[in-house]
């Protein structure tokens, strides 16, 4: 997932040694990110079973922009529905119901309004599963996905060794206070 | 409750681990159903095939084979109809409204709910289908290129209104459940083997619980309650539309669309109660779904149900204070005339019965909860009967005056309904987490968080 968030650059297909600290206590994963940011890690991910609050402001992540693709589909359903009717009522085909003009605007909202709806909901959806490359796969098991506990009750903070001046084994001494249920070093294709 | 004090109540009995949340909510979908499930399940499926053939015979022969008659052409049908759209909006007021609200209560019942709205608007959509007579030519009610002009629909038409409204609602609600359901599913797959697990991973979305996919995540869940919380208040309106729009006394009314939004919130809720009382036994879930759950919904059903009854009480005033003598005979006939036994039966179900939830010890007993509810469900499917057949059984022409008697065909596609319902409803249980993990997990470590002041 290319964003701005993410600081040091790494061509794609590289094999990259990575860190896996898990807690068992969102608090402690909290005051992980925090303590490793804090030393000049590069914290890459914290992968948990709910959304914990605060840990995207520890992980310094930018507020999200998915409202403006709810406020685009809103838009476009609400000028493709009133266009629409406006379209078949008074261009296509005009006809006189009950002796109202062809565009007999407030008989329109309701049409317009739920097609409103519609399309922001769409977009919105659409956009987050898009953006975040959810979909549906074969796979049984997610790449990205260290471990299944993180669905029931860990929270693993991810640490990826990105450049030459990583310090190992400085991160080792802060795991050892950090007092993770579980530390985990490996390889990952990023 | 003494003043200032801030008393915090357990959403969650027991203080369990993360892990035992994901256990004994995904227990009942793990082990085999019992005789209890498979009894509920063999029932209602026999009940919708029972449904479904009735559907067949009225299709083969006509609609003729119901009681409607040419004064009454509206009746078990829309009247079915009605009341299922209004049983879906309780799942998105839970889901959606309580969400913007922060109410932290809905956590463990928002997933069933939501479930509900999609099965109730499911067994809402047959009525008007199969109300055209040729429910093959359905298609019909959109606009599509045709050989006909090409001419469109009547964008003016309510009914047609109806046609977005509805579909609206189901696409919208179906999306908001499956978003909802994505973590969940994963937790599933990553508790599953084989092939369940294969399906459980297909339907997952790769989802890897990541802190950039949960922020986004929640931010699509707010918008989405901010769609759908407008959306559920149109889609009753509209279907209110159906009548206020129309010239008949009795439907022809301003203070329809708020009456139709509370009813069909305070029936929601009602079938909510229902539900959940029996799921929460039967899947062992009392630890998440509480006595305090019980307890809020209660005091949903007094509100709304004295919402309703003002309406009626209003309904009432405006047809004599108006000086119309035709909306005052319709107010009078519906009260005193041939259907007097509907009409109070309404006002007694709807009105008389939820005022038991005044009492906290009623509010907090499993029996009156689920005997209120279940007589809040036949009050608010009387309110829509009272309102389709009483206002046409008196026409302007005296000559055309009739009554409407449903036939076994009708009354046995309403019960086919209630078999859709109940199936779809007990499928659901068996196959996806009818608490969600996620949502009790974060309500759980902030109940955590929170000092208990008084209890």
């Amino acid at each position: 997932m290319p964003s701005a968030d993410r600081a040091v650059a790494s061509p794609p297909g590289s094999r990259r040694r990575i860190h896996t600290l898990a807690f068992d206590d969102p608090s402690r994963a909290l005051a992980a990110v925090r303590a490793l940011r804090a030393d000049g890690f590069e914290v890459d991910d914290v992968h948990t079973p709910y959304a914990v609050h605060g840990m995207d402001e520890a992980l310094g992540l930018p507020e999200t922009r998915l409202g403006l693709a709810t406020l685009a589909g809103g838009l476009l359903g609400a000028g493709v529905a009133f266009g629409f009717q406006f379209w078949t009522h008074a261009v296509d085909w005009p006809l006189v119901i009950g002796g109202k003009s062809p565009l007999a605007l407030p008989a329109q909202v309701p049409v317009s309004f739920e097609l409103t709806i519609l399309f922001a909901a769409f977009a919105t959806v659409g956009t987050f599963l898009a953006r975040r490359r959810l979909f549906p796969r074969i796979a049984v098991t997610p790449p990205s996905q260290p471990g299944p506990g993180v669905t029931d009750d860990r929270f693993v903070v991810l640490v990826v060794e990105r450049d030459a001046g990583f310090r190992p084994a400085r991160l080792r001494e802060l795991a050892r206070e950090l007092g993770p249920v579980e530390t985990v070093e490996g390889w990952r294709v990023m | 409750m003494s003043a200032g004090a801030e008393r915090v109540e357990e959403l969650i009995l027991g203080n369990p681990t993360f892990s035992q949340v994901t256990n004994e909510i995904a227990s009942p979908m793990e082990r085999r159903p019992g005789p209890a499930w498979w009894g509920a399940f063999l029932t209602a499926a026999s009940v919708l095939t029972l449904g479904v053939v009735l559907i067949g015979y009225t299709m083969s022969t006509g609609i003729g084979v119901w009681g409607l008659n040419r004064t009454v052409g509206w009746g078990y049908d829309i009247t079915n109809f009605v009341f299922w759209v209004g049983i879906g909006h309780a799942g998105t007021l839970i889901s959606a409204i309580l969400l913007l609200f922060r109410q932290r209560w809905r956590t463990s019942i928002a997933r069933a709910a939501e479930g509900m709205t999609i099965f109730a608007v499911l067994c809402a959509a047959i009525f008007p289908l199969i109300h055209m007579g040729r429910p093959w030519l359905a298609f019909w009610v959109f606009p599509y290129p045709n050989t006909r002009g090409p001419i469109s629909v009547n964008f003016r038409s309510p009914l047609l209104w109806d046609v977005f409204a509805i579909s609206t609602y189901f696409t919208v609600s179906l999306l908001f459940w499956y978003v909802g359901l994505i973590p969940d599913l994963a937790t599933m797959r990553d508790r599953s083997t084989g092939w369940r697990r294969r399906i459980y991973a297909f339907l997952a979305l790769g989802w890897d619980g990541g802190t950039r996919t949960w922020q986004r995540y929640e931010k699509a869940c707010v918008l989405l309650a901010g769609l759908a919380t407008p959306l559920v208040v149109s889609v009753h309106t509209i279907v209110s539309f159906d009548f206020a729009t129309s010239v008949i006394p009795g439907w022809h009314t301003t203070i329809f669309p708020p009456y139709f939004v509370a009813g069909a919130v305070f029936s929601g809720f009602a079938m909510v109660i229902t539900l959940l009382l029996v799921t929460r036994k039967v899947l062992g879930l009392e630890r998440y779904i509480t006595a305090s759950h019980f307890e809020k919904m209660a005091r949903v059903l007094l509100t709304t149900g004295m919402i309703v009854g003002f309406a009626y009480a209003t309904e009432l005033c405006i047809a004599l204070y108006s000086g119309n003598r035709y909306e005052r005979f319709t107010f009078e006939n519906r009260a005193f005339g041939p259907y007097a036994w509907a009409y109070w039966t309404m006002v007694a179900c709807n009105v008389l019965v939820p005022q038991v939830f005044w009492w906290a010890r009623a509010r907090r007993s499993a029996l009156v909860l689920f005997v209120a509810a279940c007589l809040v469900n036949v009050g608010m499917w009387f309110e829509r009967f009272n309102i389709i057949v009483t206002s046409l059984h008196r026409d302007y022409l005296p000559s055309s005056w009739s009554y409407y008697t449903p036939t076994l065909v009708e009354m046995g596609i309403l019960l086919g309904s209630f078999g859709l319902f109940f199936t779809c409803f007990l499928l659901f249980v068996r196959f996806a987490p009818v608490v969600a993990f996620h949502e009790v997990k974060l309500t759980l470590a902030e109940q955590r968080e929170t000092p208990h002041a008084v209890r």
